[in-house]
């Protein structure tokens, strides 16, 4: 008499693993990446090593702490796309220890303190992003100019060497090597009454957005579209946040063309494409409804541009997304879809 | 000074938009206890500290009992209030009882002496009979909470378990 | 008459494409004339309901077709000899109605060979037939669904006074992995599925029935048209619909077809529509036109675990051994055997355990096509357990609930209308067994629900109880008063002399009562 195993259904192989899905999302920031080191330099590589050892050793402390399967948990790369994600929000050349904070904060109180993998409320990138950002102010405002204005060009180990030492070569200070960001220099500007056609001449706007900035955003999202065709995200958030974000723009921007940013340019400045593709659609922070995933992106949208406009930041995406993870709860409440056999 | 004064606005105009919706919104917390009442087994048998199920669930609207004191409801009630009125489940508190297997009571004709003492305490009028005559429980009626035990003066009644149905067990 | 109903197709939400592996055992006809088992056994409960009662006892010979365990009560179905021979037990046997089989009270029935039928009476013409003969001799001849709900079929062939019937669905749309049984059944047996479906029309006095089939059983799909045209009813169509699990669930079949659903913890008759499997509209031809009872059906037996897939005309009771052995026994090492299909199929542990009417596949996996075993990981988010349910719900939200044993979440958020199709558990990257946990929380809801009930019927016992206590304490205190009233206003000389009289009547009552 044969005998046989007994498990649960379904019984043919499954399509998809978390690490498969993480590994994608790494896959798919990789040309954004190489953009990045295209124009501006190696300091991001340097900063996502730091950042990616960080997170998987407070990763593995954490789970070991937690009494977790450490082997199991450290391999499905979620704290790997944590740790790059932080890293494409912030200054090139941040001092490693900031970096370390960034990670701290993002793993270990974002995520673990509120429960692990798919238990966190807040996004983890954004989360250490936020911290360092309020706590170092002066390190998160030396952003690099791309390399074709740059005057100086620094290679991987002279980008490790400031990254750990804190020390220009060349005797240089900080000042010399860093300049404001598109958006930053927005802000300022507009504040000293120059109107948009004015501060677009500044060498440091490209053709549609920031220069060098503008083609990251085509990169990653070339990235976004991958991720879309595999399934690994839906349409949902790309689509209400750029949607939200054009179409709030669009007539402040008709009103006063002098004042504002048009709908295509606030895409492609700043971290909205980032945003769209990779911070806002993680799933865990993310509405759980496909009605809810649309509010919740157009309410990233809005409050992003009116950070832009009127915070005191030059840009918003972060902040967006920490504020609407906070009203995702609700959002899921009221976005509940009708089952099949109620009344429609 | 204008942002002291500022701040003291504030707080006034919030603690009124606080104290209105104090008042506008009030939840009504007397139809909590028939939601409560309808969680609890209804076997009256006062091992809560309660004269009953329902002086229970008012205590429990009431905030003055926890959720953990009914030992015939076991887990499942307890689970069930901690969902109804957002309190953390705790196991059952052992100091009022323990779950006992679903029970009937039974009578054994032989030692009854017709008092009709057991009548009088069951509380569900599950046991039939009448003074001088012989007494039976009508078992499908009695829902096992052992009231009509300690009065019975002969000792007759025996509490037989229900075999449990395996097209209704769940873990 | 061209039927409205086939010339639009709705889509249902969700759903999947998954690899077919049907080509296997498609290939080739079905097998019959299996040798007859030496030992068939019979469960008394293969049906959803009560089950039968026997009617044998160990000794009795039977004879094949013969009624050897009679429907009891309203939702019950009858059991029969699928060959003739000896009744040699009543007893517990594993069966494979669940999870790993469970132990059921079966007739135990040693074959003899010889395979005598008993008197059979068929009817040539149906339509001479009332619907509620028609009714009868379904339910005389066991018939349940056979799309795997067992559900006995006569109950689906009754009108609702209140409710007309405007189609009858035959629902060939076999969307499982694996299994071809219903496939295989119209191509080899298409006279007697359009038949099945006229009766079952006529029985339900509906306006049309419509065959619905999968697109890519192409074959099937021309051998049924030619046989509709030849038979020149047009009240009954065939449709194609499109190939996606689970298209051949009722309810999502009855949303695509008519674009309408079938309203939550309702029947499909309450709008209109009455589904059978097309096997089950087989068996109806058979026991009105032959007079033949369920006692055989069409197997699947396949997978990369069996040497020759193919699907096996089987008498109810085959032990499933003897159905591996007739397609080439196993290839080698097989590690799971599964009855059902891959996404809603229960695991056994052993082959030993008999068909039974809801067997319609038997399928044996190897390593390398079986879902590998993970550890289950907390739920991500992703969604696409949401994305694929075709009953619209938020299975992560539910997990959540079921997961905390937040039993009326549960309930709210829908976990009844639940089909427990398997999509979101195929889908999960965290590898969450969905469908178990939903089926442990809906028996726990099931569970307390029972208790509340009864606790709601105790309550009302005490407080009537209450009630009475209190109106014959205040009768007591009324007539107490009363009776004070009353001897204040008399002279209690009087009083005295009056009660005296009273005692003396009373015991001379008792005395001439105590004389009789």
């Amino acid at each position: 008499m044969a005998t046989f195993e007994l498990k649960g259904a379904p019984y043919i192989p499954a399509p998809t693993r978390v690490q498969g899905v993480m590994l994608q999302v790494l896959l798919a920031l990789v040309p954004g990446v190489m953009a990045h080191i295209w124009f501006f330099g190696w300091g991001i590589v340097v900063q996502i090593s730091i950042a990616i050892v960080f997170a998987l050793t407070f990763e593995a402390t954490m789970l070991h702490l937690r009494g977790k399967d450490v082997r199991l948990y450290l391999t499905d790369l979620s704290a790997v796309v944590t740790a790059v994600l932080f890293c494409l929000c912030v200054p090139q050349l941040m001092p490693w220890w900031v970096t370390a904070t960034g990670m701290f904060f993002a793993i270990v109180v974002a995520k673990h303190l509120y429960g692990g993998l798919g238990y966190n409320l807040f996004n983890p990138a954004m989360v250490g992003w936020m911290v360092v950002l309020i706590a170092f102010p002066r390190d998160l405002t030396a952003w690099l100019p791309p390399l074709e204005l740059a005057e100086y060009h620094f290679t991987l180990f002279e980008s490790a060497t400031i990254i750990f030492t804190g020390n220009i070569p060349g005797e240089l200070v900080w000042d010399d090597i860093t300049q404001a960001t598109p958006l930053d220099t927005l802000k300022i500007q507009t504040a000293l009454a120059m109107t948009i056609a004015e501060i677009h001449e500044d060498a440091i706007f490209g053709d549609f957005g920031g220069l060098g900035w503008e083609w990251i955003a085509n990169w990653y999202a070339v990235g976004g579209l991958f991720l879309l065709y595999r399934r690994i995200i839906s349409w949902h958030i790309p689509v209400a946040f750029f949607g939200a974000v054009m179409l709030v723009d669009l007539p402040f921007y008709l009103m006063d063309p002098d004042g504002y940013l048009g709908p295509l340019q606030q895409v492609f400045t700043g971290s909205v494409v980032l945003g769209a593709f990779f911070i806002a659609t993680d799933p865990v922070t993310a509405s759980s409804t496909p009605r809810g995933r649309l509010v919740y992106a157009a309410g990233i949208g809005v409050i992003t541009l009116i950070i832009r406009r009127w915070g005191a930041y030059p840009d918003g995406v972060g902040f967006a997304v920490l504020l609407m993870n906070m009203a995702v709860p609700l959002i899921d409440y009221y976005t509940r879809p009708t089952i099949y056999g109620h009344s429609r | 000074m204008s942002g002291i004064l500022a701040i003291i606005a504030l707080a006034a105009v919030l603690g009124l938009l606080l104290g209105i919706a104090a008042v506008a919104f009030r939840v009504e917390r007397d139809p909590m206890v028939e939601k409560i009442n309808a969680l609890l087994p209804q076997t009256q048998c006062g091992q809560c500290g309660y004269p009953g199920c329902r002086p229970y669930a008012q205590a429990l609207a009431n905030n003055e009992a926890d959720i953990n004191q009914c030992p015939p409801g076991g887990e499942r009630c307890i689970r069930s209030l901690a969902e109804l009125l957002g309190r953390e489940f705790k196991p059952l508190d052992s100091e009022r009882g323990e779950e006992k297997p679903p029970a009937v009571a039974l009578i054994d004709e032989a030692r009854c002496i017709g008092c009709a003492i057991c009548i009088q305490a069951c509380p569900v009028d599950a046991i039939v009979g009448t003074a001088q005559m012989m007494h039976t429980v009508i078992a499908v009626e009695c829902t096992g909470c052992e009231l009509c035990i300690q009065p019975c003066p002969v000792d007759c009644i025996d509490m037989i378990p229900v075999p449990e149905n395996p097209q209704t067990v769940a873990a | 008459m061209a039927t409205e109903i086939g010339n639009r197709l709705w889509r249902f939400h969700g759903g999947l494409k998954l690899r077919n592996y049907k080509v296997m055992s498609t290939d080739h006809a079905v097998l019959h004339g299996l040798p007859i088992p030496e030992q068939l056994i019979l469960p008394i409960s293969q049906h959803m309901g009560i089950p039968a009662r026997p009617v044998v006892e160990p000794g009795d010979k039977v004879l094949k077709g013969q009624v050897v365990a009679i429907g009891d009560g309203f939702v019950s179905a009858s059991v029969h000899a699928p060959s003739s021979g000896t009744v040699t037990a009543i007893a517990k046997r594993l069966v494979p109605s669940a999870a790993g089989g469970t132990m059921g009270i079966s007739i135990v029935l040693e074959t003899d060979g010889e395979d005598k039928w008993i008197q059979r009476d068929g009817i040539r013409n149906f339509e001479t037939l009332a619907p509620d003969e028609i009714r009868a001799r379904v339910s005389n001849a066991g018939i349940v669904g056979l799309g795997g709900a067992v559900f006995p079929s006569h109950i689906k062939l009754m009108r609702d006074i209140h409710q007309t019937v405007e189609t009858v669905i035959l629902n060939g749309v076999e969307c499982e992995p694996y299994i071809s049984c219903d496939e295989m059944l119209m191509r080899e047996r298409a006279v007697p599925v359009v038949t099945g479906g006229r009766m079952m029309r006529h029985a339900l006095e509906a306006k049309r029935c419509i065959i619905a089939i999968e697109d890519h059983m192409e074959l099937a799909g021309r051998v049924l048209r030619e046989v509709v045209a030849e038979i020149g009813d047009d009240r009954v169509s065939v449709v194609d619909v499109p190939t996606i699990y689970p298209q051949g669930g009722e309810r999502q079949l009855i949303e695509t077809l008519t674009g309408q659903q079938v309203p939550s913890g309702g029947l499909p008759v309450q709008i209109g529509v009455v589904c059978h499997n097309v096997a089950t509209a087989a068996a109806v031809q058979d026991a009105i036109t032959d007079g033949i009872p369920l006692i055989s059906r069409y197997v699947t037996v396949t997978g990369p675990g069996v040497k020759n897939p193919s699907n096996v005309e089987a008498l109810i009771g085959t032990p499933l051994s003897q159905l591996i052995e007739a397609c080439g026994g196993y290839t080698g090492d097989v590690p799971m055997l599964i009855v059902g299909g891959p996404m809603m199929g229960y695991a056994m542990s052993t082959d030993e355990l008999p068909v039974i009417k809801a067997t319609n596949c038997v399928l044996a996996l190897v390593s390398e096509d079986v879902r590998e075993t993970q550890e289950e990981m907390p739920c991500i988010g992703c969604m696409e357990c949401v994305n694929v349910c075709p009953a619209d719900l938020l299975p992560q939200t539910l997990f959540l609930h079921a997961k905390e044993r937040q039993l009326e979440q549960a309930r709210s958020y829908g976990i009844f209308d639940c089909i427990e199709c398997g999509c979101c558990a195929y889908v999960c990257p965290s590898h969450i067994p969905l469908v178990d946990y939903y089926r442990v929380t809906k028996n726990r809801i099931w569970k307390i629900d029972e208790q509340r009930q009864k606790a709601e019927h105790a309550r009302r016992r005490h407080e009537f109880r209450e009630r009475r206590r209190q109106r014959q304490e205040t009768a007591r205190t009324d007539h107490l008063r009363e009776r004070e009233r009353a001897l204040d206003t008399k002279d209690p000389q009087d009083a005295i002399a009056e009660a005296v009289k009273r005692s003396r009547q009373h015991r001379a009552r008792r005395h001439r009562k105590d004389k009789d």
